[in-house]
Order: structure tokens, then sequence, then C-alpha cells
């Protein structure tokens, strides 16, 4: 699976611009589905249809995982080249002085800093605006890219052997667990529809309109979470390398208390460790999945995750293998809330 | 002309009674069907009218007929006004303006005390606007009743006139965001094209999107553009600062690609910019991704619309009153016709 993770890590895909990460990921789900399509949004809905002869009363189940990443767009193109940008998502411009981006068309850059190495950059932390991209144009001209393109970052992947380093680990590394899950199912009773989903970072709006169109009975959003294990770390009962989490609120969602029951029992009957989640700040696409047409019961399996909306988030293996594990178990059987 | 009449015209947000009234007058004749739904947007249909293949592509612009205001909170034992701000408005820029309360357009000022009073300490400061009220010049709480209500809507009063007549063709009037959006829809109607268009004139954007989301749940459109008024930001200028503007006036229609609320169909934002280079037409984008359009609303109806959200570039939106260029205008209308008539036999891939 670490190769899998690897070629979905890597791979470009800021909010808005996720054409290349949703035809890496197409090609490997599509020989496992019935139907396979891409809505106006840029979604990917991937269907495996139920088996009755699997088991009565089968459910139609949305499995949202984002695919976008947190990124940046370029605003602006000075006469000397330099590109001024926004951020797609929740960039702090704390990790970006020297970070490396890479664009849609392949050119890359590095970003700087007007006050890097002047008295006030030691005293102050960078704004937003002070910062630009250099994709080594000398002139507004030659400038490889243009107002509109998006910049996405660029870290190897890094296997620490139980931990994993990446960018976009976020929400990656959800995309994997369910797309592993989608390899690992054999028949179930239920519509199964993997949704590979768009603009997320920047509102959760790939998921409204995919929800709509799918009108699913039961939504299960996969998505990262933040840990409280780290040095000094706000207080929270989430850590790495302790299973997945599963997640009871967050600041944008209170998942339904059937949906949680379904996945805790569930978890505790095939002896897979997990962690209660209550998550203050950030939400997912459950969210908006429990929020289409007239309400849908939705929930979230998380996985937890040090260093959020860095260049460099890392989880634990055994949380993603477990969360596979979990997540097999609870797609490929009858489900009664 | 019809921005003169709509930017004249008195429409806060939940108040477009009047806004709508003019706009339907104007395109009466020019329409198949129109009606108007449960939040007040005007929905106006203009079928194809060219011979394709198959069915012609379902095609939503929306323009908000809403404007930013006040409105009355309170009368005061003095004769005075409370009022809330609908739609975003910075303190700054209601000292001392004049406004119109009320359908009858009982007029008043927004008083603050004058220099000799402020302390040079306080002048450096931005003033309290939750002491603020309007005056009408009523002696009392009771001769006030007699003028106004609670509830009343309050615009600011400022009067559309063209300045330079030569280059850039420059006018000033007030709610250019977004007349000017409604009155290049309006002219956008005189024209026929290949798909079916669905002129939305929409009402409570400027308070979260709300029209335009129902109107696009109602029409389910193939594909959705947004026309604004947005932010032009080129004066006052420092002197060779190459730093990003919004938009200039004078450029050309402002083409979104990403602002707060959405982020823009590439295959739209493509089709616009072909179709001005080869109608050759100026064009620029609007260099920030700030504010919100009603493209944030329509994307996301039932299962998602590529959408797309075009501008005229106006100086001092959401404030007393703005400037324009006609030659944005008048290009504006040019892009988005040519875009429409382009969108026969369905979106560019």
């Amino acid at each position: 699976m670490k190769e899998l993770i690897r070629q979905l890590v890597e791979a470009y895909g800021p909010s808005g611009h996720e054409g290349q990460i949703r035809a890496l990921i197409e090609e490997q789900v599509a020989p496992h589905v019935d139907d396979v399509r891409t809505d106006a949004m840029g979604n990917l809905i991937a269907l495996k249809r139920g088996r009755p002869e699997a088991g009565g009363g089968g459910k139609s189940v949305m499995v949202a995982a984002h695919m976008d990443e947190i990124g940046l767009v370029v605003t602006y193109i000075d006469e000397k080249g330099f590109l001024r940008f926004a951020p797609t998502g929740g960039v702090s411009p704390m990790t970006l002085v020297g970070s490396r981006v890479r664009f849609a068309n392949g050119a890359s850059g590095v970003i700087g800093w007007e006050k890097w190495m002047r008295p006030e950059g030691a005293t102050s932390r960078p704004d937003l605006s002070e910062l630009y991209i250099d994709v080594g144009a000398t002139s507004r001209d030659d400038a490889p890219v243009g107002v509109g393109d998006a910049a996405g970052f660029v870290r190897p992947f890094e296997d620490l052997g139980q931990r994993l380093i990446a960018k976009s680990m976020d929400n990656r590394i959800s995309c994997a667990v369910a797309m592993q899950a989608l390899f690992d199912l054999g028949d179930s009773p239920n519509d199964l529809y993997f949704c590979f989903t768009a603009q997320e970072e920047v509102g959760t709006r790939g998921a409204v309109t995919a929800s709509y169109g799918i009108d699913p009975d039961l939504g299960l959003a996969v998505d990262v979470t933040l840990v409280g294990d780290t040095p000094k770390a706000r207080p929270m009962a989430v850590s790495l390398g302790e299973g997945p989490a599963i997640k009871i609120m967050d600041s944008g969602m209170l998942a339904h208390p059937g949906v949680v029951r379904w996945m805790m029992e569930t978890a505790d009957a095939l002896g897979i460790p997990y962690q209660r989640e209550v998550l203050q700040g950030g939400s997912t696409d459950a969210r908006s999945i429990q929020l289409s047409r007239a309400g849908v019961p939705s929930g979230c399996l998380s996985i937890p995750c040090r260093y959020v909306h860095t260049p460099s988030e890392m989880v634990d293996y055994g949380d993603v293998q477990q969360a596979v594990s979990l997540l097999v178990e609870l797609l490929g059987q009858e489900i009664a809330l | 002309m019809i921005l003169e009449t709509l930017s004249n015209a008195r429409g806060v947000s939940g108040n477009e009674a009047a806004v709508r009234d003019l706009i339907l007058e104007a395109v009466r004749e020019q329409i198949d069907e129109h009606q108007v739904d449960a939040l007040g947007n005007l929905i106006c249909l203009k079928k194809a009218r060219a011979e394709g293949d198959g069915q012609p592509l379902r095609v939503m612009v929306a323009a908000h007929m809403d404007e930013i205001g006040l409105i009355v909170t309170g009368i005061n034992s003095d004769g005075s006004l409370s009022f809330d701000k609908v739609g975003g408005i910075d303190d700054r820029v209601m000292l001392s303006k004049q406004v119109l309360v009320g359908d009858n357009a009982v007029p008043g000022v927004i008083g603050y005390a004058p220099i000799h009073l402020i302390s040079p300490s306080e002048r450096l400061k931005a003033p309290d606007m939750s002491k603020a009220v309007i005056d009408i010049g009523a002696a009392n709480k009771g001769a006030a009743e007699g003028l106004v209500n609670i509830g009343d809507y309050v615009t600011f009063h400022a009067t559309y006139q063209q300045l330079d007549n030569e280059r850039l063709r420059t006018a000033k009037g007030k709610a250019f965001d977004d007349r000017a959006g409604c009155a290049v829809l309006v002219e956008l109607l005189q024209s026929d094209y290949p798909v079916d268009l669905y002129a939305a004139f929409t009402a409570q954007e400027e308070v979260g999107l709300r029209g335009a989301q129902v109107a696009a749940y109602r029409i389910n459109p193939d594909v959705a553009i947004a026309l604004e008024g947005t932010i032009c930001d080129d004066l006052p200028k420092e002197k060779d600062d190459d730093s990003s503007p919004v938009t200039q006036l004078g450029q050309g229609p402002a083409i979104t690609f990403m602002d707060r609320s959405f982020i823009a169909d590439r295959r739209l934002v493509d089709l616009l910019i072909r179709m001005a280079q080869q109608h050759d037409i100026p064009y620029q984008f609007k260099q920030a991704v700030s504010g919100g359009t009603d493209a944030g609303a329509m994307h996301l109806a039932r299962e998602g619309v590529p959408s797309v959200a075009v501008a005229v570039p106006s100086r001092y939106i959401h404030a007393p009153v703005s400037l324009l260029s006609l030659n944005d205008f008048d290009h504006t209308v040019q892009l988005v016709r040519a875009a429409l008539s382009a969108l026969q036999g369905g979106l560019p891939s």
C-alpha cells in the first residue's frame, strides 16, 4: 500500500485543479467498479453496485475522500517576473518561506519573502502579501505560468517505517484508504459510491454537489484529523499510532449517533483499536453530505495526522492499515443504524 | 440609458421591486417567458434562436438587482433614526452622507461632529458608527413617525452622471455593484443566441448570495455566468508601485478565476479569453481572491454547474458613489455576447 500512498501524495492537485490526481485515481479504481463518472464540479464518482445475494437490505452509501490539496493561485506577475499569489485553502505563511512549488504544466518555483535576511524579518512573521513565487523568470513575458494558474507544494514521500511523511497526507492518505478498501472488498449488499471529491479545502464544496447527485442513504467521509500528542500541543485525545479515529463532532458537524455507534461496534467486533474524536476547529465533507437535500445520516472515519496543512504531514502506517480493515468491514456488511 | 435608470433606482437587499419593475419594462419585448420567484428573483427566458443539433444548452446569466444600504432599526425620542447595515459597508464611508429613507424617499443625513469638536488624537481613529444616527430633520419622535417606519430601507443618495466623454468615457453613480451587471444583462437580451438564455436578475446577493441559490435550483442550468461590478483599485496609486492591482479602469472586462465563493470553471475562463482575442476585445483578470458573487451559489446548485464571473471594474464599490468606464461596460457586453454565441453545441472541452 505504501507505493499507492507515494503515488497519491506526490501528485499535483490544488483545489479546483484536480485533473491530474483525478486521472491517476480513475485509472486505478475503474477496473474495480461498475460505473465511474466525473461531475460538473470535478468530483470523481465510482459506483460498486450491491449484490443482493451478498445479503438483503442494501443501502446506498457515499464514501467521500477529498482529492484536492491546499495550494496557491497566482494573482499577479510583476515586471521582473515574480509571482504574487493567494492561498487555496488554509495555508499558513509560516510554512511557505523557502518552500518549493510546482504548477500543472510542470513549472517549478521557490517562495521568497520580502523581509528575509532583513532586520524587520527577524522580529516579525511573514504576511501572505509579503511573499512571492520565484519561477526563475526574468520578466513578466517569460514567466512560464499565468494569472489564475495554481501551484501545489513539492515534497518527496518519506517512509520512516512505521511513520510516513508527505505533503498532502491531507487528504491523499484517505484517498489511499478508500481505494485500498475498494480493492480489498468482496461482494457487498450495498451500493457503494466511492467519491473522490474536489474543492474540499475551500469549503467542502465538491461534496455538496456529489451528495446531491447521489442522494445516498448514508454518508461517510474519510479525512485526516488533528492530534494532541506533540510537544505542548493543544490538548486533544487523539494520538498517532493508537488506531483510526471515529469522529463524534467537529466545528462543522455533529456525527449521526447511529453512524458513530455502527462504526464503534464494528471496530469492537473486529478487535480494531479506535480513538473517539472531538475536533475543535475544521470540518470535513461529512458536513456537506449531512446537509444535502432532506439530510443524510453521516459520519467520518479519521486518520490521525501531525503537522496538518504544512508541507510535511505525518501519519502512522498502522493507523492507516487499520482504517482500511475497518472500512472494508463497514461497507461489506448489511447496515442497520 | 439603462445603466443610468438602474443606477438611480433604489433597491436594497430584500426590497428589489422598484428595480425589478424597471428591468422587466426594459426587457419585456425581448423575452419569451418570465417569472418572479418566492425570493423576488426575476427570471427571464429567451429561447434559443438558432437551429442546431440536439437540445440547446441552458445558460443562466445572473446579475443581482440589490444594492448595499441601511435599514431603520429605531426611532429615537429626539427624532433621529437608529440604523443597521444591509450588506458590507465600511464605517468610514458613511460619515456625513446624504441618504433617502423608505418608499417615499425621505431625505436625511448621517451626521457627524464637526472638526472643531474632534480632538487631534480622535481624528486618527475610525469613527464608532454604532452610535451614529440618520437625521431627517424631524423635531421629535412623533414627527419622525409621520415620515418613516422601523424596517424602512435606506439608500445612499447619488445621481448618475457621465464625466469624461472622450477617452475613458467615465460615469459616476451609486450601486454599480451590481446595476452595471444588470444593465449588461439587459443589453445582452437585445441579441439572439443559440442557447436557452435564462437571464436571472437576482435578489439578496449582498447578504449572502441568497437569491441566486434558489434561482439556480429552479433553472437547473448547464452553464452559469455571473455579471458583476467588481473592485477597481487603480486609484490612488503610488508612483512606480508594481504590486497587484485588482483591476484597472479602462482595461476591459475582468474575468474571475477564483474568489472567496468559488473557483471558476477553467473551460469557461479559456472560452472568454479566446473570444476576447478573436473579437479584439480587451480583458483583464480580477487579480485578487476576494469577495464573492452569485457564481458562488450557482456552481453548487443541484449536481453542480460550471460557472464563471465577468465584471465591469468599478472604483469605490460598497460606498455611496462609484465610478466606471463605459468602454469597459460596452466591452463586457461584447465579450459575454460572443461567449454566449459560441456555446452552441455544448461546453468546449
